[in-house]
């Protein structure tokens, strides 16, 4: 026994020995050492700024102000943005996402416009594209004004955004879990809107302001019947969002005088339930009746010291639409001006000289409406309001509106400056307004229960920041929820003159990020973004963190439109091609790198019905696929299955190939598409090659 | 057969001794089912993982071998290896891994056994779990080798990756990735396990070494009878010499 005992003891020391550099498999970090030995020979760059960054400040010829603000909005390699902006992309009918503070453009949502990279409208997306149709006709672009992102309590929750067409009156749903559109809805009673899209605080309603006056579905009326046919309307789109759809069987409209809505917010914290929206032709101007009339709508709009500032309860509306008190148009319930004034679901009050703007302070106080072509904000107060209207303070107008006695309602005036156009709040109790003639930004203090926030005296200018040029709408970080974050500002000007190389006469637009951390005056712009694809017009800032979007499908053979696992949808293992009749129906998978099958034959003039899933489940592993000739192209993300149907009706040889770069082999990642001509068959063998 | 099993069980301990020097047995017998409690419960822990880093992965690619599969990301890598040839990895050790959880138990088992035993076969009983470890890695090389080393040369980039053998512990690379693999905790566990039953035959050692000896001597003790002409036990030796003959219940007897 001894012996064996010394052996014993050997193996084991042995055994020791051997597994002494054996470790649990600790992830290192990621680039190895190469990172690590750069950053100590750049001497620990983190401590101070070296001598090295004040030579390259000099050679640039970059002012104190301009390092600092390199370094505020510089991310290195691998950091993300704090903040996500979901922009309008304007006439390119998409929705932009840009990083803050480095405002780099992350992506371009696929939304009103075909859109091939990401497969939208070539073989994947036209059911979703041709719910936005008008009376059939295709309409495949749009001029996207203010998304929004959906809200809950008040706060983004980072689930879905509504994108608007202003141009043809449509709403457009994106699921953020996957970035894509998922419904459009056409007003069946505007032609066009502007005053969209806004959420309710907890996203039950999508507001659609109209904007010029049309008769209620659009019907022809001569101008001259302008006051007796012609009408506004703001529209409140049920959303669902269980099912992540807006329900049109569930909403419906009010109608509206022909005022020219113009923009809308709705009331949260103490005015939850009520919608504000403002207009700017109660003049009525109907534009020049000939070719020598002076008056065309830039001057026959202008006219009136005031408008009307429309104060909506739409609490009470949705009881009144539940309760069947509609008129039916196009098939789309409206309530009546009539019946609106006598459930007192409308009110108006006067607003001063075309405004374009009304904004509701973070806790629903107050109501601010910015001039246009008064030099003032005006701001509401919802108490004062909602003491008006039990005091039934009011006088009626033409169309039997109650019009609320101003002076009973205003809170405040404050002159800013030329063309106040939007406002946009922080978390210091300050509002900042876009100034389009000055081509500013105003920063003013709020009074009432923000007064304690900031150090100044309540609803005065303290500050103006130039910005280039002629700001439209501003954003601000969180900025139109019920906590804004304050922080980062965003100027999203019309016009960028000399800010940019030139490139032709279309110019881009110029996105300007402005520092409004400091109380004060000090209000820097810190960083330009051009944007050339279109004109954005809004844009809302949340923080990057509320955005879950996944990674990879969540499962293999997942549809994105059902959001789910579809049965049938062909997995590894199901691959084949199946003919009856003249239908050949395909099942193939995609994988790195290659399609299976990779040979399909067809007779010509046969109907295709083509299943791909890319079965992979890894972070970027996306496969595209195209048919040359076929004007197919689709984008497979991992776990993606997508249905093609379409007629071969072109005979000849095609090499169908996966065109988004995936891998080593990814040229090899191809097949071939033949459509026999008419007159030669194809075996009837129901199996794959 | 009784002869045999009493043979391999060895003497028990009587009584008396047992409440005398309680330390001395109890502790080859707690150690050794501490043994095959450790044993048993690296079962559900990993034994041994590898990490693949790749400027593309950056968060590495990670897979664990269990006792009875493998997790991670398996597809991932099989997919990668598919460009160089490899089989995939849930191909190898299938019989290993199938019959796993048996030979655990039966090693666990066989620790418990040797509690009972008070012989030197205690020593070749607790050997399969001692040796686990030890086996484990060297299956695991195996394996690796074989892979590693019969690449399909058809395979699209036969000519960049050629034939390895991926280390089992330490760093190594192929094609592009580094690779680093060690033991993880099941095979930490099973080490631990391996060491305690170790020790455990040393205190074995110490407690029924006197009792075995002494249950031997009884037996062993011999010595040649002239007169007989035969080997007879020492105690009969003047009685044989006498009477020349031996008493076999003389060798039933144990002293006290």
């Amino acid at each position: 026994m001894r012996k064996a005992s010394t052996s014993l003891a050997a193996a084991a020391l042995l055994l020791l020995a051997g597994c002494g550099g054996g470790d649990g498999g600790t992830t290192t970090s990621e680039s190895g050492g190469g990172l690590q030995q750069a950053s100590q020979a750049a001497g620990g760059a983190s401590s101070g700024l070296g001598s090295t960054a004040q030579a390259i400040a000099e050679a640039r010829d970059l002012t104190p102000d301009d390092v600092a603000a390199a370094l505020k909005t510089y991310t290195p390699s691998g950091r993300f943005d704090e903040y996500l902006l979901f922009a309008s992309g304007g006439h390119s009918g998409q929705a932009l996402v840009i990083g803050v503070p480095s405002m780099r453009l992350l992506k371009v949502i696929a939304v009103f416009t075909p859109e091939p990279w990401q497969g939208w409208g070539y073989g994947a997306g036209e059911d979703v594209l041709a719910q936005g149709d008008v009376n059939g006709k295709e309409v495949r672009w749009a001029d996207v004004h203010h998304p929004a992102l959906s809200e809950t309590n008040g706060e983004y929750d980072g689930e879905f955004l509504f994108v608007g067409d202003k141009a043809n009156a449509r709403i457009a749903v994106v699921d953020l879990r996957d970035f894509e559109t998922k419904q459009i809805v056409k007003n069946p009673i505007a032609i066009n809107d502007h005053g969209g899209c806004f959420v309710t605080p907890n996203s039950e309603y999508v507001i659609e302001g109209g904007q010029y006056g049309t008769p209620l579905g659009w019907d022809y009326a001569p101008l001259e019947e302008y006051e007796a046919s012609y009408r506004g309307n703001v529209t409140l789109w049920k959303f669902d969002r269980t099912s992540g759809r807006i329900d049109v069987g569930q909403s419906f409209a009010i109608e509206l005088p022909p005022y020219w809505q113009d923009l809308f917010d709705a009331g949260k914290g103490v005015s939850e339930g009520w919608i504000f929206g403002n207009s700017l032709n109660t003049e009525m101007a109907t534009g020049t009746a000939t070719l020598t009339d002076k008056n065309f709508f830039e001057s026959g709009a202008s006219q009136n010291e005031t408008d009307y500032l429309h104060i909506i309860d739409w609490r009470k509306a949705e009881e009144v639409f539940k309760a069947g008190k509609v008129t039916m148009v196009k098939g789309f319930p409206v309530i009546s001006i009539d019946t609106a004034v006598a459930e007192g679901i409308l009110y108006f009050t006067p607003e001063l000289k075309s405004p374009h703007g009304v904004d509701v302070t973070p806790g629903g106080e107050y109501m601010v409406v910015s001039g246009k072509l008064d030099p003032h904000v005006t701001i509401y107060s919802f108490d004062k309001i909602q003491k008006a209207i039990a005091a039934k303070n009011w006088e009626t107008e033409q169309y039997g509106i109650p019009v609320l006695d101003f002076d009973a309602v205003v809170e405040a005036q404050v002159e800013l400056g030329l063309g106040p156009l939007h406002t946009q709040f922080d978390d210091k109790g300050y509002a900042y307004t876009s100034l389009f003639l000055d081509s500013a930004i105003a920063r003013w203090t709020l009074g009432g229960p923000y007064s304690r926030k900031h150090p100044e005296q309540p609803w005065t200018l303290v500050a103006k920041t130039p910005v280039q040029y002629n700001v439209g709408h501003l954003g601000t970080a969180e900025g139109d929820t019920a906590s804004p974050d304050g922080r980062y500002m965003i100027s999203f000007n019309k016009w960028s003159i000399d800010r940019f190389t030139n490139v032709g006469p279309l110019l881009p637009q110029n996105f300007q990020l402005i520092d409004i951390s400091a109380t004060g005056d000090r209000m820097p712009v810190i960083y330009d973004m051009p944007i050339g694809l279109g004109e954005p017009h809004y844009s809302q800032m949340i923080k990057a963190d509320k955005i879950k979007a996944w990674e990879i499908y969540p499962g293999i053979g997942w549809d994105s439109q059902l959001q789910a696992v579809r049965d049938g949808a062909p997995k590894p293992g199901d691959e084949k091609i199946v003919r009856s009749g003249s239908t050949v129906e395909i099942f193939m998978t995609a994988v790195r790198s290659h399609f299976k099958p990779e040979r399909i034959e067809v007779n010509e003039g046969d109907h295709v019905i083509w299943h791909i899933t890319n079965v992979e489940q890894t972070k970027d592993a996306t496969h595209g696929f195209g048919i040359p000739g076929y004007n197919i192209t689709l984008s497979l993300e991992p776990g993606e299955t997508h249905t093609l149907e379409f007629t071969a009706d072109q005979p000849g040889t095609y090499s169908f190939y996966c065109s988004e770069f995936c891998s080593a082999l990814h040229l090899e990642m191809a097949g071939y598409f033949l459509v026999k001509p008419q007159g030669t068959t194809v075996s009837n063998a129901s199996n794959s090659p | 057969m009784w002869r045999i099993l009493r043979f391999i069980f060895g003497p028990r301990v009587p009584l008396l001794e047992l409440r005398r020097r309680p330390v001395r047995y109890v502790l080859p017998s707690l150690l050794l089912v501490g043994a095959a409690i450790i044993l048993y419960n690296s079962y559900s822990k990993p034994y041994w993982n590898m990490t693949l880093h790749a400027p593309q992965y950056p968060n590495g690619l990670h897979v664990q071998a269990y006792l009875n599969r493998l997790e991670g990301d398996v597809s991932e890598i099989d997919g990668l290896n598919h460009y160089i040839g490899m089989r995939p990895l849930n191909d190898a050790a299938q019989l290993e891994r199938e019959t796993s959880f048996m030979a655990i138990a039966a090693m666990g088992l066989l620790l418990l056994a040797a509690v009972m035993v008070h012989s030197p076969w205690a020593a070749l009983i607790a050997l399969p779990a001692i040796l686990f470890p030890a086996g484990f890695l060297l299956d695991l090389y195996f394996w690796l080798h074989l892979f590693g080393q019969n690449l399909d040369p058809h395979a699209a980039l036969s000519n960049s990756v050629k034939p390895f053998t991926p280390p089992v512990l330490g760093e190594g690379n192929v094609g592009q990735f580094r690779t680093v693999a060690g033991g993880d905790s099941g095979l930490t566990m099973a080490m631990i396990a391996s060491g305690v039953a170790f020790t455990a035959l040393f205190f074995h050692r110490w407690a029924y070494r006197p009792l075995w000896k002494k249950s031997r001597k009884a037996k062993l003790a011999l010595a040649f009878c002239r007169k007989c002409e035969q080997v007879v036990p020492a105690q009969e030796l003047e009685a044989a010499a006498q009477g020349c003959r031996s008493s076999s219940r003389a060798l039933e007897e144990v002293p006290a």
